[in-house]
């Protein structure tokens, strides 16, 4: 184009009021979480001006370390179990026929899109003594009675995985749809099978991308929130449950904006670790 | 390829019939014709379906999701296309750290985009007013027409509007007869992602309206926790429905595995 720059200042309105809208809505209220982390609790949902350390202190306890435990191995058992269906589901799916992808695509992001609410309800109705599968295994008799398999940790690495699945495929799909086909014809053209090229060729070859694409689901998995309320017991929740919980029913919003913050600072490292692999794939 | 079609077929059902599994029991106990939570259906009933706009609670929930997912989404396209356009019509490198700032939101675990604007609406005072909720929904989903929109600028011809600025066309008359008209797909699109996760979105929502408004993602938990009525059924399926319908729109409208990302052989 032949103008580099806006000419006047009012050129310039329609970043201006975009950037100071998001500046406003976003970067100050995400300013304010990290300030309130350090309020002091005043109870009744109020909080008091006064600078402490106090909620930050809290997470140095046994409390914390079974949340962090119960949060990151969900998270990892979740981007693990997902990638192990996910990777080749993709790579089926982008050398498959046009309308088949079209339809997949709707359906994930339909899936993707669904409230948890929506979702949590399918699977704990799925799994319930009443109306779930166990009818299903009692009618071809394998089963005696129906029996139900919610809440427990089962049901909620399902529902989960349920969720981050389509997220893991609109993740890979994408980056598998670039992959020059002629690497694998060349490998087929020298005898290897279809399953033996799959495994010497285009797996080591997305290795890179699968790290990035496992961390990603974890990121993804790290915010599902009313999966372990629905699917899970007290025991299982995840931070997002409990910064949530710790803000509105125990009204201590200083201690849930501490939680946050460390929540941000986990998120930001493993995307950094992210922006690492993909920089190194490209090189 | 024989075998990889083969292999595709097997895998792909198999799949299906897993994914729309925790659906079907969902549409199957919606038509149920006793109140009670039984699969398979015992008879046929779809009275469950009319309950959801005939039953005060549940029809105010739909028209509360309803109404905020159409003022947040045209928000975040409000946000999102001139910022699009900007970026693409000056090319400036400083605009990206904008663009960014856009993304960051959706790409956090909502948790702490909802607890950054639950501290930001009690610290000024606003916690409460319904109109916080379609703020922070707009600015939380902002990053969907934005991604849309950054595609759809991307694939026009640089040497359209130059032509139109030769004949003497100025900004704004270049953007009304040459832009528009070519990004109004993914205009649509990123406003159609927008509006459907703005309509099933729980927590931001729930955080920042929760004791004063009640959205139906919101009826449908809140139901869950204190006993089982049909209505959550045909509810959850309606849903369903309608996000199953926007995303086969958007599919029709425009090139959905280019608008994913893909690189189409």
């Amino acid at each position: 184009m032949s103008i580099a720059k806006p000419r006047s200042m009012v050129g310039y309105l329609p970043l201006a009021v975009p950037a100071a809208l998001l500046i406003l809505f976003f970067v100050v209220p995400f300013g304010s979480m990290i300030l309130v982390s350090f309020y002091k609790n005043a109870g009744g949902g109020l909080t008091e001006a006064m600078l402490t350390l106090e909620n930050y202190r809290r997470l140095i306890s046994p409390f914390f370390v079974g949340l962090l435990i119960a949060s990151f191995g969900l998270a990892l058992a979740v981007a693990a179990i997902s990638i192990l269906i996910a990777f080749p589901f993709s790579y089926l799916l982008v050398n498959a026929p046009r309308s088949t992808q079209v339809f997949w695509l709707i359906f994930l992001l339909s899936v993707l899109s669904l409230s948890e609410s929506i979702i949590g309800f399918a699977w704990s109705t799925l799994l319930s003594r009443t109306a779930g599968i166990s009818n299903l295994l009692v009618f071809a008799g394998l089963l005696d009675k129906p029996a139900s398999y919610a809440p427990g940790l089962g049901a909620l690495v399902s529902g989960v995985v349920y969720t981050a699945f389509p997220y893991a495929v609109l993740v890979l799909y994408p980056i598998l749809s670039r992959v020059d086909p002629h690497i694998e014809e060349a490998a087929r053209t020298l005898g290897t099978s279809p399953l033996r090229t799959f495994f010497i060729v285009v797996l080591p070859m997305q290795r890179n991308t699968i790290i990035t694409t496992f961390l990603m689901i974890m990121v993804f998995t790290l915010g599902t929130y009313l999966m372990p309320q629905i699917l899970g017991r007290p025991q299982h929740w995840t931070l997002s449950v409990v910064i949530s919980d710790q803000a509105l029913m125990q009204s201590n919003i200083p201690f849930a904006a501490a939680l946050a913050v460390f929540l941000v600072i986990a998120t930001m490292l493993i995307v950094a670790t992210v922006v690492l692999f993909g920089r190194k794939a490209r090189a | 390829m024989m075998t990889q079609a083969l292999v595709r077929r097997i895998f792909f059902s198999l799949l299906a019939l897993i994914m729309a599994a925790p659906l079907l029991v969902v549409l199957g106990v919606s038509i149920n014709s006793k109140k009670s939570l039984t699969f398979p259906p015992q008879g046929f009933n779809m009275g469950w379906y009319l309950d959801l706009f005939r039953m005060p609670d549940w029809s105010g929930a739909l028209l509360n999701s309803t109404i905020i997912a159409l003022f947040s989404a045209s928000f975040a396209v409000a946000i999102a296309f001139p910022l699009a356009w900007f970026n693409w019509r000056y090319r400036l490198g400083w605009v990206k750290a904008i663009l960014a700032i856009g993304l960051i939101p959706f790409l956090l675990p909502p948790v702490i985009t909802a607890m950054g604007f639950l501290s930001f609406w009690t610290q000024t005072g606003l916690y409460g007013q319904y109109w916080t909720v379609v703020v922070s929904h707009g600015i939380f989903l902002v990053s969907l027409p934005l991604v849309a929109l950054a595609l759809g600028f991307g694939s026009l011809d640089d040497s359209l509007s130059e032509a139109a600025a030769t004949m003497g066309a100025n900004n704004r008359t270049i953007l009304r007869t040459v832009i528009l008209p070519l990004v109004r797909p993914y205009v649509i699109s990123g406003f159609a992602f927008a509006f459907v996760v703005s309509l099933n979105e729980y927590l931001v929502a729930y955080m920042t309206v929760g004791p004063v408004l009640e959205t139906l993602p919101m009826k449908i938990f809140n139901s869950l926790r204190y006993g089982y009525t049909p209505v959550m059924a045909s509810a959850s399926i309606f849903f369903v429905v309608v996000t199953v319908v926007v995303f086969s729109l958007v599919a029709r409208l425009g090139d959905l595995p280019r608008l994913l990302g893909a690189h189409t052989k």
